[in-house]
């Protein structure tokens, strides 16, 4: 495939930019381009090329004038889960498919001021919930990549699924991604990309479509970890339009990138060996503790013991909160309306055809374990567990500086091959959601190509608000790995 | 614990979502599977531990003068809904 300016990181395209090479107007032009001619892989549910054209200009003309922020003239595809002023923002959902909104995220407000150009907005599933993009009311978005042994498509994974195939097939330099469960770090480990989960907090939550609050985050999807760390710098910060946006100082998270690992302590969880994962990715793991040992780090085996149970305890908490964030849909105020001959029938006809089927279940789901006579068996008894497996991470923690895990037990699977077995689709975030219940940041980085030609992800986790850690031992991960492999798509 | 229909019927309710009859019973099914896999959580001693409601239970509930920062924007606020009159959202009738 010709190279284009598509091809470009994020940092190579600043430099660029810097230099006059090229111009945003061209950059944003190539990335349009490559929108246009992969199409058919259904990453993106709103594609904005007026918007990104524009925006473009806009950048070209300040850069002239020696106005250049962080992410100047840089063209960026967003989840459709961020509310976008006059694009629409529809989670993916029947019941937001007409919804514009009239304000702005913080996170993509954040990105605007730095010098952002808008692509569009990214497929995922319903309302975030899903591993597949499946879920997704617009169709799933599908894997740039393809097993040699068959030509079938594949996932890419759910539910920040658009966005790991944009950024996989070079339609946009970056894009960013929400993480509730795994939501970044499981889609980016299918499509062969870098996505990091940040600390809960580092990203405002204002203006994202809630699924379960106490989870929910933000954070970038890339193809190198600097670049991972160069989106974070402008998406995070403090806003008091979000209770739990934290008020810890935003370090420069690329500050530790380059470091060797003289002097890290890096644990290994043997919890993380979880019966069913491939041997292949077991195999990747040793290979991984291997090249983090040879850039100085000390290897030391740690115990999670709780790990197992982060899972189920998830499977209560998050649809708990879904049900009650969902709550909001009732036809009056904003989205779909179906009508009916009282209130109530509004309201239950309404969710009933503007839900679809995996959001239906989640929502039950939350409102049978917070019913009368089964909150405390199930709902404080997660919460319980929840506290534990916190608990237990923050011990592991005054032994060791990272834990590096898998980050998903297989591959990309081929599209309608799990649709049927509900457990076997929620076991894809086993390895992930520990650090969500947790709070922990966490990154998934490409490490290798399974012997059926599809990439394969590790995942480093660190305590809370220590990113730069992260970066820098996610970083020597990259470099050892030497992931350079790309999807072999024809135009 | 299983779920049957009348349960699955109850909670829909609660949660405002019509379910036609013929999905009650596979609803149930998918229900009852999910919970009797979350129940492994009964295995785990939990006595004297603290619920964890958030990631950021550290953070203090910050507090802002008591003063108006927003507003004056019904126009925005009406713009989304499928049914409006004279600045105000339409409900059906809930008074007879």
């Amino acid at each position: 495939m010709m190279s284009s300016l598509a091809d470009l990181t994020l940092s190579e395209a600043q430099e660029g930019l810097t230099k006059g090479d090229f111009s945003s107007r061209e950059l944003t032009e190539s990335c349009l381009l490559a929108m246009e001619n992969f199409r058919s892989l259904n990453a993106f549910i709103t594609e904005t090329p007026d918007r990104a054209m524009a925006d473009a200009e806009t950048s070209d003309q300040r850069r002239a004038k020696g106005q250049v922020g962080a992410l100047e003239g840089l063209p960026i595809a967003i989840k459709d889960l961020f509310c976008t002023k006059g694009v629409a923002s529809t989670a993916s959902s029947r019941i937001l498919k007409e919804f514009v909104p009239t304000y702005e995220s913080t996170v993509t407000e954040n990105l605007m001021s730095a010098g952002m150009v808008m692509l569009g907005k990214t497929n995922l599933d319903e309302f975030a919930m899903g591993s597949s993009n499946e879920t997704s009311y617009f169709g799933p978005a599908v894997n740039p990549w393809r097993r040699i042994s068959d030509n079938r498509p594949l996932v890419p994974g759910g539910s920040s699924g658009g966005s790991a195939a944009a950024v996989s097939a070079r339609m946009c330099l970056a894009a960013t991604g929400t993480d509730t469960g795994g939501s970044i770090r499981q889609p980016a480990a299918f499509c062969g990309v870098v996505g990091m989960k940040p600390t809960y907090g580092r990203c405002s939550r204002w203006g994202i479509v809630a699924f379960a609050s106490s989870l929910d985050q933000a954070g970038p999807m890339t193809r190198t970890v600097r670049d991972a760390a160069i989106l974070l710098q402008s998406m995070a910060g403090l806003d008091l339009k979000d209770t739990t946006s934290s008020a810890v100082p935003i370090p420069d998270f690329q500050a530790l990138i380059g470091q060797d690992l003289e002097g890290l302590r890096i644990g290994i969880p043997e919890e993380y060996r979880i019966h069913g994962t491939d041997q292949e990715i077991l195999d990747l793991w040793d290979k991984g503790f291997k090249w983090l040992e040879d850039a100085g780090a000390e290897i030391i085996e740690v115990s999670l013991p709780h790990t197992k149970y982060a899972l189920p305890a998830y499977y209560i908490i998050a649809p708990a909160e879904a049900s009650s964030n969902l709550a909001r849909y009732d036809g009056m105020r904003y989205g779909l309306r179906v009508e009916g001959s009282t209130l109530d029938e509004v309201y239950e006809n309404t969710r009933a055809a503007g839900f679809g089927p995996e959001v239906r279940r989640r929502v039950l789901m939350g409102t049978y374990v917070l019913s009368a006579g089964y909150y405390d068996a199930y709902y404080i008894k997660a919460q319980k567990v929840r506290k534990l497996i916190a608990d237990e991470f923050s011990e592991v923690f005054k032994k060791v500086d990272a834990i590096l895990t898998p980050t998903v037990p297989s591959a990309a699977f081929a599209l309608q091959e799990k649709t049927d077995d509900l457990l076997g689709m929620y076991l894809n975030d086993v390895m992930t959601v520990p650090a969500s219940l947790a709070g922990l940041p966490g990154i998934s980085v490409p490490a290798s190509i399974s012997a059926d030609g599809l990439p394969l992800g590790l995942q480093i986790i660190t305590k809370a608000f220590d990113e730069e850690t992260l970066f820098r031992v996610a970083e020597v991960l990259e470099q050892s790995a030497g992931f350079d492999c790309r999807p072999d798509l024809k135009v | 614990m299983s779920v049957d229909k009348s349960t699955v019927s109850r909670i829909a309710k609660l949660a405002r979502i019509k379910i036609p009859e013929e999905d009650l019973d596979v609803l149930a099914g998918e229900l009852s599977k999910i919970i009797g896999w979350v129940e492994q959580l009964n295995e785990v001693k939990t006595e004297g531990v603290d619920p964890m409601a958030s990631a950021a239970e550290d953070i203090v509930l910050r507090q802002r003068e008591d003063l108006v920062n927003d507003g004056n924007c019904k126009d925005e606020i009406l713009e989304n809904a499928t049914k409006t009159d004279k600045g105000y959202f339409v409900v059906p009738k809930v008074i007879e």
